[in-house]
């Protein structure tokens, strides 16, 4: 009941502020809805954690002769990040407002049109659910990009929805052959999908074909080439919506789907994905340290730290699996966070520009601190949210492949050399004369970061909730891969 | 009795929580908070934790409910836990952890107090005491820590208080770039750390030191996990305790304010790699292999940096490459085998050392920020008082008795000699190496001609009650620190030794015995040997610094190509600079230019052309014609049936 809510409740608010004129009423009623949804999202939680422990199911029927049907439900991993976008949502909504975007009324429905792509993506438990959602997503992310983006960003978006939609064509062609694999009377329900027959090489062409939808979304080296780019053009709150909640679309995909219906697949051939994830760690840590455009930086930044957590998902083990739900959550609130900081750095520098932007924490000290503590997630300083994934990420690794885990270990290396590197410049040093007069983060402007500050230092303090609500679905997926 | 327990249970875990709250107040409050509360609150709550410290260590020496064991263990919550993998958040108390404790706060304190004064005035005083405050909590976190994970965090976190604290001011970008530098080499060494916490984690399946310890008892000496495992945790130490090849960010980090360099850079996190390895003394003496590179390292350091230090100009660039060659003694100590000695010498060099750079700072401060000794001299007259501390520190450093450095530096020479001839001659160099740069310091600032601007020298003046009275403090205690591990052929006690005889009692069965026991007429040899030689260079030094008045002495070419060489630091700052930072730099261009816009991109852009072209060339089958479509249907149709046939 609750998952249908949830479902139900941000499309509701998406048209009723599609259909509003008035701008002040747009903005107050997708503030509305959006904390509404994370209210409910915590009454979910409040249900989850009381009543079973176990799944939040919604079932209605649908194409009855296929055995297709409106079914949803949350598991712990589920439901954590149903809570990460019902909690990111609302917080990128309100660090949008001061934007004079054009057409607010589309730009904030199509917001809260994503938002509920993305729970229905978090808790179809029924593939072509799933791949129906998994769609809807793009279409909003398309046009806020292609709408609201810079100055290329018809060409980039362009790009950007042609690369992941191939992906998820193969994602459809696997999840229709698998249908036709399940036990008679066929189904789409999860449940089916993982008793499907396959043979060996079966599984390796589902692998395969799953693998390259997910590895794009994510995206994982080399199938990244449409990730800078986007996230360079697209508008602020568009960016944080890709990096901080559509991303882990895709690693949440390997994790209800690839590892549990591929699991030989993955003893035979998964450490190609490994070795492709910790490759890409090294080569976007290495390709960011010289970026100047702070959000191609941290595009490459994010590829680099998603690339730890698809390898932990490929390193098959309980800890590295745990790891990698925890830094998705922690992921999606440092980014989010950083992002929201560059837009106020964009805002009073101007520029994006790394060499343009000097000494910023002379004039706005609280800006440059909640700014630290954001990039100490980030690098995974203990006590902080990074740490407990970083963690938990490297030694499942360990556990799998030393050298994996050596080599992907030197993020954290890389990491601090990149982050420093690019705080100096910009919030250190003297504040250049030419400069404009800048103003210290206003308290509005302080109102989306905070929560996400403070998130970031009660995950690196008290990870224990957050570890043991994914532990039950965790040990469930283990279970499927160790038959 | 219950009681009891639970009240120091409680002193136990407020020991770390008070620097804490200083930390969020003086951070949260931000400049709203005045001066004068913030020199209460900075100090005040160092202090608490060190009242705090004192009362848990005679609690230990009485014995009281610790089941004879000598520690205590107390655990906060659990931090990490699922499918029964537990890292609780607990503190270890025993005799180790104690005398760090001891130490971290009681300099600590005397150091923050100092700062009263040193910052006074300073654009960013609340935010100084926030760093130094929080410094201390990491740093106790990780003495306390009853395992390697809580060691891991407070050592992360005493990273990142340097890095904030070296770029302190942060307008300058030089500072900045070695506040960066020191992280980021730490970092290097926190990898190795962090494998081996991993190793550890999977060969005893627990990180709890007591649960390690226990197990690895069973284990034979020179099993090749062992060896790994600690060549890993030496890694890590090696970048916190800048010993050779990590060792280049500590001179750059004086770019701190003193009383910086002084706590963090000189009396206690530099240490926390010499806690590392004594604290793991029973992983190491299974480790011969390791235990040889560690010592090897340590001396190679030793001499290394004191060879750097003599040709140095920066007061505070000469204490730094001291420190470095003080800590290559301890790692030395470590490595034979003489844990109490590097313990031993570890709190006595916090005493002069930080007495040593406050000292420093004391003329820093009275020459309005000038820190290159060529441009001091004749300083001795008008601030005597700090010329007096810094002489005290000075004799202590260089080992000469009765003062607190040549008891411990002694331990650890009669320690090698027993055990290496070889070991005993390098170390005694670097001993005589050690008196002669800070005599020469010594000399170069106090003594003979001023040499700064007249402006200088009208405004020279002493410091003020608050900084000195921290540095006589520290004075006392250089003076007077080697009272705490008298040898026993001075009819000393070794108190410390028996005191911390529990930590290390399982690790000395292992040690390879030494040559032979010396008597104690052997033992006043030695002490003979290492005081005549380390007193003989210092009349040299008088002599070359203060008698020879000529600024610029003409020196044959050989001679000053010599003298360039370890004064440009043997170029290792260039080397690691051509050897990995510009390498890295390329790398980033050439993935940048290369790989992502000449190779993936175009191979993106190649099968969009290709589908493209592929579309042109499937259009021309769309004719319309629907003849064609009827004559391909059948020629399908056929296609299908041959097929099965031939099948």
């Amino acid at each position: 009941m609750i998952t249908g809510i949830l479902i139900i409740l941000p499309l509701l608010f998406s048209l009723v502020v599609f259909s509003l004129k008035d701008e002040k009423w747009i903005r107050r009623m997708a503030v509305t809805g959006s904390v509404l949804e994370f209210l409910v999202s915590l009454y979910g939680l409040f249900l989850y954690s009381t009543q079973c422990h176990c799944q939040l199911l919604l079932n209605i029927g649908w194409i009855e002769s296929l055995h297709i049907s409106f079914r949803f439900g949350l598991d712990g991993i589920s439901l954590l990040l149903v809570l990460l976008t019902t909690f990111l949502t609302p917080l990128i909504i309100l660090s949008s407002l001061d934007h004079p975007y054009r057409k607010p009324s589309a730009f904030y429905g199509l917001i809260l049109l994503m938002e509920m792509a993305f729970i229905g993506v978090f808790s179809a438990s029924d593939g072509l659910l799933f791949y129906i959602f998994w769609e809807m997503a793009l279409i909003p992310a398309y046009f806020i990009c292609a709408v609201w983006g810079g100055n290329d960003r018809i060409r980039i978006t362009f790009k950007f929805f042609i690369y992941t939609f191939t992906g998820s064509l193969f994602m459809l062609v696997a999840l229709i052959y698998l249908y036709l694999h399940t036990p008679a009377p066929h189904s789409f329900e999860i449940t089916y999908l993982y008793a499907a027959h396959l043979t060996a090489p079966e599984q390796i062409w589902i692998f395969a074909a799953f693998f390259l939808a997910f590895a794009i979304k994510i995206p994982i080296f080399p199938f990244h080439s449409w990730q800078p780019d986007t996230y360079t053009e697209a508008p602020a709150g568009g960016t944080m919506l890709l990096a901080g909640i559509m991303l882990k679309m895709g690693t949440y995909g390997l994790i209800r789907f690839v590892l549990p219906i591929c699991p030989v697949a993955l003893k035979e051939w998964g450490w190609i994905a490994l070795t492709l994830s910790v490759i890409g760690i090294i080569y976007a840590s290495v390709i960011a340290i010289r970026q100047s455009d702070l959000k191609r930086f941290i595009a490459y930044v994010s590829i680099a730290h998603v690339g730890l957590i698809s390898a932990g998902i490929f390193a098959l083990t309980p800890k590295a699996l745990e790891g990698a739900v925890i830094q998705m959550v922690s992921h999606g609130i440092n980014i989010t966070g950083i992002l929201i900081i560059i837009s106020l750095i964009e805002k009073r520098m101007k520029t994006r520009e790394i060499p343009q932007i000097e000494g910023m924490a002379n004039r706005a000290p609280w800006l440059a601190a909640l700014f630290m503590i954001l990039l100490l997630g980030s690098i995974g300083l203990p006590l902080t949210n990074g740490f407990i994934g970083e963690f938990l990420l490297l030694l499942g690794i360990f556990e799998r492949n030393v050298w994996m885990a050596a080599i992907a270990g030197m993020t954290i290396i890389l990491s601090a050399v990149y982050m420093l590197r690019m705080y100096q410049r910009t919030m250190l040093g003297k504040l250049r004369e030419e400069s404009p007069e800048i103003s210290d983060i206003s308290l509005a402007e302080a109102v989306p970061l905070i929560p996400l500050v403070i998130m970031v230092i009660w995950i690196g303090i008290f990870p224990n909730f957050f570890l043991q609500l994914a532990e039950p679905a965790i040990r469930e997926i283990m279970n499927l891969i160790h038959g | 009795m219950n009681y009891e327990l639970r009240m120091i249970n409680l002193i136990i875990n407020l020991i770390p929580l008070f620097p804490l709250l200083g930390f969020l107040i003086l951070g949260l409050g931000f400049n709203r908070i005045p001066a004068k509360v913030a020199s209460v609150v900075g100090p005040g709550t160092v202090l608490l934790s060190f009242a705090g410290s004192l009362i848990v260590f005679f609690h230990l020496l009485s014995g009281h409910g610790t089941g004879g064991s000598g520690r205590i263990v107390t655990t906060l919550f659990n931090w990490i836990s699922f499918s029964g993998f537990t890292i609780s958040f607990s503190f270890l108390m025993d005799p180790l952890s104690l005398l760090m404790l001891l130490v971290i706060t009681g300099v600590g304190f005397l150091i923050h107090l100092y700062s009263v004064g040193y910052m006074k005035g300073d654009q960013g005083y609340n935010r100084f005491f926030a760093y130094m405050n929080l410094f201390v909590f990491f740093m106790l976190l990780l003495v306390m820590g009853a395992g390697y994970v809580m060691m891991f965090i407070g050592w992360e976190g005493v990273g990142l208080c340097s890095y904030l604290l070296i770029g302190f001011w942060f307008k300058n970008q030089e500072f900045n770039n070695a506040a960066k530098k020191a992280f980021i080499m730490n970092r290097i060494g926190d990898l190795g750390f962090l494998l081996g916490i991993f190793l550890l984690f999977t060969t005893f399946g627990s990180l709890n030191y007591l649960d390690i310890f226990g197990q690895v008892k069973e284990l034979n000496p020179g099993t090749g996990v062992l060896t790994v495992i600690t060549l890993l945790l030496f890694a890590g130490a090696v970048g916190k305790s800048a010993q050779i090849p990590l060792f280049t960010w500590l001179p750059d980090a004086m770019a701190g304010p003193t009383p910086v360099s002084a706590l963090i850079h000189a009396a206690t996190m530099v240490t926390a790699g010499v806690y590392m390895v004594a604290r793991s003394n029973i992983l190491f003496v299974l480790a011969p292999a390791t235990m040889t590179v560690v010592a090897v390292t340590g001396l190679a350091t030793v001499l290394f940096a004191a060879s750097i230090a003599i040709f140095q100009n920066d007061i505070k660039k000469i204490l730094a490459y001291s420190t470095i060659s003080q800590l290559g003694y301890m790692f030395v100590a470590l490595g034979m085998g003489a844990f109490t000695g590097a313990m031993f010498h570890l709190a006595t060099h916090a005493f002069f050392k930080a007495l040593l750079f406050l000292a420093a700072g004391s003329v820093i401060h009275a020459l309005g920020g000038e820190q290159d000794i060529r441009k001091m001299g004749g300083l001795g007259p008008s601030i005597n008082k700090t010329r007096w501390v810094f002489l005290i520190g000075t004799i202590a450093i260089s080992g000469i008795p009765p003062f607190s450095g040549f008891f411990s530096k002694d331990e650890i020479l009669s320690h090698l000699f027993n055990r290496s001839s070889i070991l005993y001659i390098f170390a005694l160099a670097g001993a005589i190496m050690t008196s002669f740069y800070m005599f020469r310091l010594y000399y170069l600032t106090f003594h003979g001609k001023f040499r700064g601007t007249a402006e200088q020298k009208h405004h020279l003046h002493e410091s003020p009650s608050v900084m000195l009275l921290p540095l006589f403090i520290l004075a006392g205690l250089s003076i007077a620190g080697g009272v705490i591990n008298l040898p026993a052929f001075m009819n000393g006690s070794a108190w410390l030794q028996s005191f911390l005889a529990p930590v290390f009692s399982d690790a000395l069965p292992f040690l390879k015995p030494p040559e032979f026991e010396p008597g104690p007429g052997l033992e006043w040899l030695l002490v003979a040997i290492s005081v005549v030689c380390v007193v003989c260079v210092i009349p040299v030094a008088y002599l070359w610094y203060v008698l020879s008045q000529e600024e610029e002495r003409k020196e044959p070419l050989w001679q000053s190509f010599l003298r360039k060489i370890p004064a440009n630091k043997y170029y290792i700052d260039e080397l690691y600079d051509t050897l990995f930072v510009r390498p890295v730099m390329s790398l980033s261009k050439g993935f940048h230019e290369i790989g992502e816009k000449k190779i993936i991109d175009r191979f993106v852009d190649g099968i969009g052309v290709l589908v493209v072209r592929t579309g042109n060339t499937i259009r021309y089958l769309q004719t319309g014609h629907v003849g064609f479509y009827v004559f391909m249907m059948v020629a399908g149709i056929i296609a299908v049936l041959i097929f099965n046939l031939v099948i």
